[in-house]
């Protein structure tokens, strides 16, 4: 099967939609940073605490952000964790004062406790005595069942406790976290009837856990890292600029760094009107789509030069045409393939993933666009232009490396290629 | 010919076998296949569970503590060289930042003995420089050589305190290191796995537990500090402090008691946790003393009989006892509240004070139920992932695409393999990294087949084809490995764990890369070539 086998499209002569629809793109993207005040950055740029809760049923986002308003030195942001396969998880993120008083880290410690506290109140039974088994550790469920263990008569040794109590919660953790029928314990080895009854009398569990996850960040934290990830995607560009000229021209350099930082732009533009965070993993995400969009226009212009040493008459612009042309079959094969992967990571990835694999999926489709309908398209405008200064028809500099086994065409000899 | 094809075939079976080898083992059961799996992947702590947290060390508080023993050392100096001087006192660096300004000031030297006192100060105080602020004033700063010394002994101070703490609470393979440049940012980073819940820890980490013995002066107990102020006429005797002893019954109140310690933990050489025979219900922690400290205890409580001493917990006062007869080596601090608490407190003296403050710069705890849900949800988007790249594959390059199957599941073998051999440490972005591996490996094959198939259409025969398109192709490939690799080094120097953790499955997913589409793809095609004398059709 083969989708492209002579396709002849006239990309260059069609460049200025594809550049103006580029325009478009990435000045939506920088109008929706700037009235959005910047890009809505992760937990790790700003400072603060982020953590995650699991309900057993959907939870009352409002009730949580009331109940919690309360006792926050600051309103939380409550919202679901998105990218879950259920609906019931959610973040709760409280911030910090970047004024850099010495308080802010106390205040972040007591935020966190009243959290804990308040959730503890509204959603649990803290008054009946018992323990809460969905919020416990495997240290607290044995040091809680040891003494009632005892007492109903069940000879287990210290030791044996332990690891029954660690049993238990491994158990627990393997189902998502949350025990919600304490008769599905039977499955747990160990959990006979008689253990079951005490486990009854001295533990209970609340209908939601906050042991998922939780990430604190201090203010200063958060802007030192967002100046590392500024610094870390600048080099990174710049590597491949440095790269590029080394084994092409400088301005096909220019073009490909244009083109991948175009990429970056609207991607970040993206997130931005989509109302998505940029975290550590979605910069992650990025620095591998400014790697992975050279692959496609170095694939390009590797093609390009082949054909120039090949057809030195031809015009520049037919040149590029048919190298990109030649390449359609692979590029769109590449990137669909790699797509179809991120793709995977993005809709069964589960949450956490959430933003970097939304990142990956954005970039591969505006990165393979760019490749061929901006990075080209600059070299060949760069290059009309200097031809209008110079007269002079464009060439490879003689000490370019040489592409695979082609050799370039000697004058008064015949071309190493035999074509039929 | 063939017996380079040979040669060749069996380097691929043998590296497909140490690989699988790397990866489970030598299982006997299905059972005995998961554990050796678990046992040789590294997980991280995102997909395992655990806690990592980044504590700064406050060195400042370290700068001040040598101020302070400055200051008593200038005392007894300027005291036996008969050198009369107004007051001492330091300032008061409050942040991390501020340490370096630390200094010392002295009032109303006696000018007639201005040279003996600088002759005195540059003789016994290497670390300062005296700079005169005018006749009578000076101020000593510490020497940035002195001050760099200080910040990195105690940050190795502390990580070795803190790394003893973490270790005696007897937690799973915990990691305690230096985090950062430790010269300016003096940052330490510790690792639990497996702990969902690290307040406990943290609080033990962070205690200072300033211990030490002092002598009480003899008058108060007075119920308020106001009162204890007013009745020594608002101004406290030279070297001593008042500090409150919460107890109930008359021995509570704020006491005055001496700033020099007869004893400090520095002292101490075991401490255990027992129940309080004097007070039912209570807990204390008994200590022993060095040989040094016992002959110090010894010569004071022989000296002070009749006299109280207090032990001090930092910044309050834990129990006052009177000197009834000498004592040397023991001692307890009683009435702790529980269990709990003696134990935590013996542990904190047997591991030895922190020299400085620790502040939680940042903390992130996956709860093991997430590390669960997250690989579980990482394996199945690799399989759906791998599952749609293999059928595109085989419908687009049919017969061939069979071969880039083989050489992509080699890849992810061989990527495995190297994270087990290599110790490599798996995370959630690495397992997206070995997702996105597979989508990028593919492209090789899809570079290399594109060109044979362009190759077979200008005509050229079958072997030649596939010669060509692979030597073509070489460097195309190398360039768009090179670049990506590129940009992980990157991440990798940027990043922490997780990040880190990406970067290092794709760069190796890419490597390996390298060896299964352009070596294991060849002689793939090679065996299929070299099978029949001639070939008429190649499916691809």
């Amino acid at each position: 099967m083969e989708l492209f086998k002579k396709t002849n499209f006239d990309f260059l002569g069609h460049k200025w939609p594809f550049i103006i629809a580029s325009l478009v793109l990435s000045v939506a993207g920088l109008v929706s940073l700037a009235v959005k005040g910047g890009p809505k950055y992760g937990i790790e740029f700003k400072g603060g605490m982020i953590m995650t809760v699991k309900f057993a049923n959907k939870p009352d986002i409002e009730k949580i952000r009331s109940v919690l308003s309360k006792v926050l030195s600051s309103p939380p942001s409550v919202q679901t964790f998105e990218g879950g396969s259920d609906q019931n998880e959610v973040e709760i993120e409280v911030g910090v004062d970047n004024s850099g008083s010495k308080d802010a880290d106390a205040t972040l410690a007591k935020n966190r406790q009243s959290v804990v506290d308040t959730l503890a109140q509204t959603f649990g039974q803290p008054g009946n005595g018992k323990l809460d088994l969905n919020n416990a550790t495997a240290g607290q469920l044995s040091a809680r069942l040891v003494d009632p263990l005892q007492r109903a008569g069940v000879q287990l040794s210290q030791q044996q406790v332990d690891e029954l109590a660690t049993a238990i919660i491994g158990w627990r953790d393997q189902h998502g976290g949350l025990v919600t029928k304490f008769d599905d314990l039977r499955a747990v080895p160990g959990v006979t009837p008689q253990v079951l009854n005490v486990l009854n009398q001295e533990i209970y569990a609340a209908p939601y856990t906050a042991a998922r996850n939780i990430e604190i960040v201090g203010p200063k934290v958060g802007a030192d890292l967002r100046q590392q990830a500024i610094n870390a995607t600048l080099l990174a560009l710049g590597g491949m600029l440095v790269y590029i000229w080394f084994r092409f021209e400088w301005v096909y350099g220019v073009g490909a760094v244009i083109a991948v930082f175009h990429d970056t732009i609207i991607t970040i533009g993206l997130f931005s009107i989509m109302n998505k965070e940029i975290s550590l993993t979605v910069i992650a995400a990025l620095l591998t789509l400014v790697g992975y969009s050279m692959n496609d226009t170095i694939v390009i212009f590797d093609r390009i030069r082949e054909n120039l040493h090949l057809n030195r008459r031809e015009r520049l612009e037919d040149v590029i045409n048919r190298s990109v042309n030649q390449t359609l079959s692979r590029t769109v094969m590449t990137s669909g393939l790699t797509f179809l992967a991120v793709l995977a990571l993005f809709l069964f990835g589960g949450p956490v993933l959430h933003g970097f694999s939304l990142a990956l999926v954005i970039g591969i489709i505006i990165g393979t666009y760019s490749s061929v309908f901006v990075a080209s398209p600059i070299v060949l405008v760069w290059h009309n232009w200097a031809d209008k200064r110079k007269k002079t028809a464009p060439e490879l500099p003689a000490s370019a490396p040489r592409v695979g086994s082609v050799k370039p065409a000697v004058p008064g000899k015949g071309s190493t290629r035999v074509a039929k | 010919m063939q017996r380079n094809l040979m040669i060749k075939t069996v380097v691929i079976v043998a590296t497909v076998l140490i690989c699988i080898f790397g990866i489970i083992g030598f299982p006997r059961s299905l059972e005995g296949l998961k554990a050796n799996v678990a046992h040789n992947i590294h997980l991280g702590l995102d997909l395992k569970g655990g806690s990592h947290l980044v504590l700064q060390v406050q060195v400042q508080d370290a700068a001040k503590t040598q101020a302070d023993q400055a200051i008593e050392q200038l005392r007894e100096e300027t005291r036996t060289r008969n050198i009369i001087v107004n007051s001492l006192d330091r300032n008061d660096p409050e942040t991390l930042k501020d340490t370096d300004s630390i200094q010392i000031n002295i009032h109303g030297v006696d000018s007639s003995r201005t040279q003996i006192f600088r002759n005195m100060v540059t003789e016994k105080f290497p670390d300062w420089v005296l700079t005169g602020v005018n006749a009578t004033d000076y101020r000593m700063n510490m020497k940035p050589s002195a001050l760099l010394e200080l910040k990195r002994d105690t940050v190795t101070q502390s990580l070795q305190t803190i790394e003893k703490r973490v270790n005696a609470l007897g937690l799973t393979e915990p990691t305690v290191q230096a985090h950062g440049d430790p010269v300016t940012q003096s940052e330490i980073l510790v690792e639990l796995p497996g702990e969902g819940d690290p307040a406990h820890v943290k609080d033990i980490i962070g205690a200072t537990a300033q211990l030490k013995i002092v002598e009480v002066k003899n008058e108060g107990p007075w119920k308020t500090r106001e009162e204890a102020l007013a009745a020594k006429g608002g101004i406290l005797p030279l070297n001593t402090e008042l500090r409150e002893f919460v107890a109930a019954g008359s021995s509570g109140g704020w006491y005055l008691i001496s700033r020099t310690p007869v004893i400090t933990g520095q002292d101490m050489r075991a401490a255990r946790a027992a129940t309080d025979p004097d007070s039912p219900g209570r807990w204390e922690t008994s200590f022993t003393l060095s040989q040094d400290g016992a002959r110090r205890f010894e010569k004071f409580t022989q000296a002070n009989i009749g006299n109280r001493l207090a032990v001090v917990l930092d910044t309050q006062i834990r129990s006052v006892a009177t000197i009834q007869s000498a004592i040397s080596d023991s001692g307890r601090i009683n009435g702790l509240a529980s269990d709990q608490e003696a134990q935590d407190l013996a542990l904190v003296l047997r591991t030895g004070a922190l020299p400085a403050g620790i502040k939680y710069l940042q903390e992130r705890t996956v709860g093991p139920s997430l590390g669960i849900d997250s690989i579980r949800e990482g394996i199945y988007s690799g399989i759906a992932g791998l599952i749609a790249v293999v059928i595109v594959m085989l419908i687009y390059y049919k017969k061939a695409g069979v071969n880039a199957v083989l050489a992509l599941l080699l890849n992810t073998i061989l990527l495995m393999a190297a994270l087990c051999y290599f110790g490599a440490t798996l995370t959630l972005p690495g397992i997206a990294g070995i997702i996105l591996t597979v989508g990028m490996a593919v492209d090789s094959n899809v570079l290399i087949f594109e060109r044979i198939r362009e190759e077979l259409r200008a005509g050229k025969s079958i072997p030649a084809a596939v010669e060509a398109g692979f030597g073509k192709a070489w460097w195309t490939i190398v360039d768009t490995h090179v670049t990506t690799i590129v940009s992980c080094l990157f991440l990798f120097l940027f990043g922490t764990g997780p990040v880190r953790g990406f970067a290092v499955t794709l760069v190796i997913g890419l490597l390996a890369n390298v060896f299964t589409a352009v070596f294991v793809s060849k002689v793939i095609f090679d065996w299929e070539l070299s099978g029949r004398q001639q070939i008429t059709e190649l499916s691809i």
